[in-house]
């Protein structure tokens, strides 16, 4: 397949920015992945352009307890990966819009996917 | 002044299938906000990965959903693939193809059937069913499994198909096309299907963008996507457009998967036309170490899938996004402003699919 993978880790200060610029180039939100690592989490948010069928991933590293804002007020569908994200892998995602504090997902255990201490 | 009340909706309701739950905030018999909610099957599979070696995996892929079963593993051996750098042959990129095709038809009839069913049209429901058992006795004969095939192998598929299976493909498709008209006709022009659906439901294109809205339901809002354009197994050789409708409606949603299966038909009969000779699978050595995001476009829409390996048989990760997922945040936008009696419907014809999002 000739689809190019980029993958573009940024810090947390630059994040907001780097999203802001996918909105303003008229880029869709794709798809929001966490994944559990030794220090914490990788968040990866893919952005497509459908006319040139591009997809672009921007990755941020946090630690366990860091805290990262919603994007939802520049994705509004991001609110339903985003929720996704803190009840079943715990990462700290503050001002979602709707926030379900738990509620999304009718499970009983809290977090089962994050990293076991 | 309006009555403000809420009323639960599920996870159990007759046009469910599946359990989704959403809490309807009413004014009079007006939704106001829908406020989704789901996991009453979740099933935890993506971390099954860090058990199962990378190649066991395949089975447990497409197991996510047994209507999207071939495109799931179609997505996860490709993406690993990717990681590994493995081509494929040619003739497993067609054959992949072919099935997916059927997977989309034997899903669309499927759908139509549930609509169908919804709106109190048993024979209408009867037909669609008895239509879509004939690509599962495909199935059967070209994979052994009618709902579960067990193909897709990372480095290819499992098995080819004999020129009478492509003979009968063929003679089935011609068939189906001759079948499907006058259904066809039914959906797109009688009174009480057009009732139901005409203006209800409305989806505007920029509404879809924004609200990350895929598959039939995007291109139903007027929107070009598919992610077949991509190119990926053997669909850059073959000729299509994306098919959509710009009435933003239940109706329009309806008249994008009908005529999606008429395009399915002409991808079938291209790839079997085109379709060469050759091996259906290469050997994998090594393990994945690596990580790729990969799009291919399930029956439902977009669906992306992550692999992230490190150098041994067990992958660190795989994530799934599917179609359904995607597609919730619009139909909670589209829930919006819409009558009560009308939710049912609404709800089904985004198609969700709560085992894949269950996953």
């Amino acid at each position: 397949m000739d689809e190019k993978n980029e993958i573009k880790i940024i810090s947390l200060a630059d994040f907001f920015p780097a999203v802001l610029a996918m909105k303003d180039k008229g880029w869709r939100l794709a798809q929001i992945c966490a994944v559990s690592v030794e220090q914490g989490y990788e968040l990866s948010y893919s952005f497509c352009e459908d006319s040139s069928y591009r997809m672009v991933t921007l990755r941020l590293e946090i630690d366990e307890n860091q805290e990262v804002a919603s994007i939802t007020h520049i994705y509004p569908c991001a609110f339903i990966q985003e929720n996704e994200a803190a009840e079943l892998f715990g990462v700290n995602i503050s001002h979602i819009k709707p926030d379900y504090h738990g509620t999304l997902y009718r499970i009983d255990k809290s977090a089962p996917f994050k990293k076991k201490e | 002044m309006a009555k403000r009340s809420i009323i639960p909706f599920g996870p159990q309701h007759p046009v469910l299938p599946e359990p989704v739950h959403l809490d309807l905030i009413l004014e009079d018999e007006t939704v106001v906000e829908a406020v989704p909610s789901i996991g009453f099957v979740h099933r935890g599979l993506e971390t099954l990965v860090k058990k199962r070696d990378y190649k066991q995996y395949v089975y447990i892929a497409e197991r996510v959903c047994g209507i999207c079963s071939c495109g799931h593993g179609l997505g996860y051996c490709q993406a690993v693939e990717e990681v590994m750098g493995i081509e494929i042959p040619d003739r497993a990129k067609y054959l992949r193809t072919i099935w997916m095709e059927m997977s989309r038809i034997h899903s669309h009839l499927l759908w139509l059937g549930l609509l169908a069913d919804a709106m109190g049209f048993e024979s209408l429901f009867m037909e669609s069913w008895r239509m879509r058992e004939k690509i599962l006795d495909l199935f059967d004969k070209t994979t052994g499994g009618r709902i579960i095939h067990s193909i897709n192998q990372i480095g290819g598929v499992q098995k080819d198909m004999t020129t009478p299976m492509l003979l009968d493909i063929l003679h089935v498709i011609e068939d189906l096309t001759a079948e499907l008209k006058p259904i066809v006709e039914t959906f797109l022009h009688d009174y009480t299907v057009q009732s139901r659906l005409k203006d209800v439901g409305i989806l505007s294109r920029e509404d879809a963008v924004t609200m990350g809205a895929v598959g039939p339901m995007l291109r139903a809002s007027g929107e070009p996507y598919d992610a077949r354009l991509l190119g990926y197994a053997a669909y850059k050789d073959l000729s299509m457009e994306p098919i959509i409708s710009t009435g933003c409606d239940s109706y329009a949603r309806c008249e994008v998967r009908l005529k999606e299966l008429f395009q399915s038909f002409e991808l079938i009969r291209e790839a079997i036309g085109k379709i060469p000779n050759g091996p259906v699978n290469v050997p994998v050595k090594g393990n994945p170490s690596g990580e790729y995001f990969l799009r291919i476009e399930q029956p439902r829409g977009e669906a992306i899938y992550y692999v992230k390996g490190n150098g041994t048989k067990f992958l660190d990760r795989f994530r799934l996004r599917t179609p359904t997922t995607s597609n919730i945040p619009p139909m909670a936008e589209m829930l919006k402003g819409c009558q009560l009696a009308d939710v049912p419907l609404l709800i089904l014809t985004i198609d969700p699919c709560i085992s894949c999002t269950e996953r």
